[in-house]
């Protein structure tokens, strides 16, 4: 059942929601064990909210959007009192004193947090290999990758552990295993949801978003999710229009780009260029005019995003020092036990890309490398306000090829991080994107189509998910 | 970090840092960097005290705590 229709039966008092969880507990207990989806499942916590809603029901009250509707929550969100982990040793263990402001507001709205799920450590990476504590398989094909590095939540709501999820997404790691998986996923305009308790990776780029099975879903939970919060001095201080009461209203007169640079780069496998060429047919049908645009500077996205990435995430990972939280590993003085703590706490790719970062930081290189990034992020800002000058949204592939099999990657980090070509301009510039399942590829694997929007333009791409969405 | 992770790394990093670099074909001479996608400048809010952690919960989550403070190992006179 989709969350719309969950929550509506919970709040007619047609079905309870301790029901509701109990089912979808025993999802969880049959499937996990194989996918490795979940880093810890919240049972007890799951059963005393939906005690609660059930309680609130009985009493007359509504106990909001989400009423009973069971959701997974990324272990980079934290949730007080329960493990947060990021995936990394050197979190492991750690309880947050504090809860994110997105999962206090999906609890006020009645929602039911059932698991914190697996990711690529710290959400540095593209398939959820990087977590410390084992990949999650995809629940398409176990033995490949659901990609990353909300791998865990794709997965979830793909195996139908609960219709929505919660991931972060810094250059793809929503949308990516969006596709890859076969589900929706969005990464809404910066500043439209609070960051406050999610753990930074690059502050700059990091967005929560909603991972639903339908678009319908995925606004539901956006609606519940956005808005200013004065506890994140990033979020956008204006009032946010609710999406799900304008999701119907089409795309008559809709005029819709799809990038070249993006679709036709290197190493986008044929199946999905096809998928996307039949997306903007789709559209067409549904009363839009489409064009091939050119969008040059996203071309040079994915250099300029593995320069400014990984030096806010050198920043943000400096308080990893094993003084306040987290491992430490003993030393004879503090520096000692700060090397020690992080050399043992760490994996491989958060250390690549901490050292990658300080580097182009650092005096002397500074400029070439991180100030030049940092433009060519202007340059691309400005590519995309002269697309959007003649087209309302544009498309895109979301993901190079559909699902890749454990291990085919993991050898090469930079074949690895092209399997985000097509969604770091978005994060780069600010703006919303979203991938909606749209077929299958080699293999019977899913595809899924990404629909680009200015800051601020998620009407105008949700109405487009739901055109394409309506017509499969 | 141990030799032979010094070694792997280092190839990787120049792996990176050479398709990274790439960003030196754009011409950026009269382009503005842009550090962060939002026109934001020094959001304040007003000065007036509000609760904030818990200190004994914030302690009991750390490796090593004593009189409500954080315990490290010796910070001056280190080699």
């Amino acid at each position: 059942m989709t969350a719309v229709d969950l929550a509506d039966a919970v709040r007619r008092g047609g079905r309870s929601a301790s029901d509701v969880l109990e089912e979808h507990l025993a999802v969880i207990a049959a499937r996990d064990a194989e996918l490795h989806a979940c880093n810890l499942v919240t049972d007890e916590q799951a059963r005393a909210v939906a005690q609660r809603v059930d309680a609130a029901v009985a009493r007359g009250e509504d106990p909001g959007p989400l009423a009973g509707v069971p959701i997974a929550l990324k272990d980079n969100l934290c949730t007080q009192g329960v493990p947060t982990t990021c995936s990394s040793k050197i979190l492991e263990g750690w309880c947050p004193p504090y809860t994110a402001t997105v999962v206090e507001r999906v609890l006020a709205a009645g929602a039911v947090p059932v698991a914190k799920t697996n990711l690529d450590e710290f959400a540095m990476g593209s398939s959820t290999e990087n977590s410390a504590f084992g990949p999650t398989r995809n629940p398409r094909d176990p033995s490949r990758v659901p990609g990353g590095s909300s791998g865990g939540s794709a997965a979830a709501v793909a195996a139908g552990y609960a219709p929505l999820a919660l991931g972060s997404d810094t250059g793809g790691s929503i949308r990516q295993p969006a596709a890859l998986c076969g589900v929706v996923g969005v990464k809404p305009t910066y500043g439209l949801v609070s960051r406050y308790g999610l753990i930074a990776f690059a502050s700059s780029l990091d967005q929560i978003g909603p991972f639903a099975t339908t678009v319908a879903d995925a606004a539901l939970l956006l609606d519940v999710i956005a808005g200013h919060d004065p506890l994140d001095s990033t979020s956008i201080p204006d009032p946010v229009a609710p999406l799900v009461p304008v999701l119907d209203r089409g795309v008559e007169g809709f005029r819709v780009g799809i990038v070249e640079e993006l679709t036709d780069a290197d190493g986008i496998h044929a199946d999905v260029r096809e998928a996307v060429e039949r997306a903007a047919l789709t559209l067409e049908k549904a009363g839009a005019t489409v064009d091939r645009v050119s969008v040059p500077s996203t071309e040079y996205g994915l250099s300029a995003y593995y320069l400014i990435a990984p030096a806010e995430a050198s920043s943000n990972l400096a308080r990893y020092d094993g003084v306040r939280y987290g491992l430490r590993v003993d030393g004879d003085d503090v520096s000692q036990m700060n090397a020690r703590t992080r050399d043992a706490g760490f994996g491989d790719e958060v250390k690549r890309r901490i050292m990658l970062g300080t580097y182009a930081l650092s005096a002397g290189y500074y400029d070439a490398y991180y100030g030049q990034a940092q433009r060519v992020r202007t340059l691309i800002i400005r590519d995309f306000a002269r697309a959007y000058e003649q087209f309302d949204v544009l498309l895109s592939p979301t993901s190079p090829t559909v699902a890749f099999e454990l291990g085919a990657k993991t050898t090469d980090p930079l074949a690895m991080y092209l399997s985000d070509i097509c969604t770091i301009p978005t994060n780069l510039a600010g703006h919303a994107a979203m991938s909606v399942p749209f077929g299958e590829g080699e293999g019977g694997l899913p595809i899924g189509v990404q629909i680009l929007a200015p800051a601020l333009g998620e009407e105008a791409m949700f109405r487009a998910a739901r055109a394409l969405e309506s017509a499969r | 970090m141990r030799d032979d992770e010094i070694e792997a790394l280092t190839e990787q990093l120049g792996v990176i840092l050479t398709h990274a670099a790439q960003v030196s074909a754009l011409d950026t001479h009269d382009v503005p960097p842009t550090a962060h996608p939002l026109p934001l400048v020094n959001v304040l809010r007003s000065d007036a005290p509000r609760p904030s952690l818990d200190r004994d919960e914030v302690l009991a989550m750390a490796p090593d705590a004593e009189s409500d403070r954080f315990r490290v190992p010796r910070i001056l006179d280190a080699p």
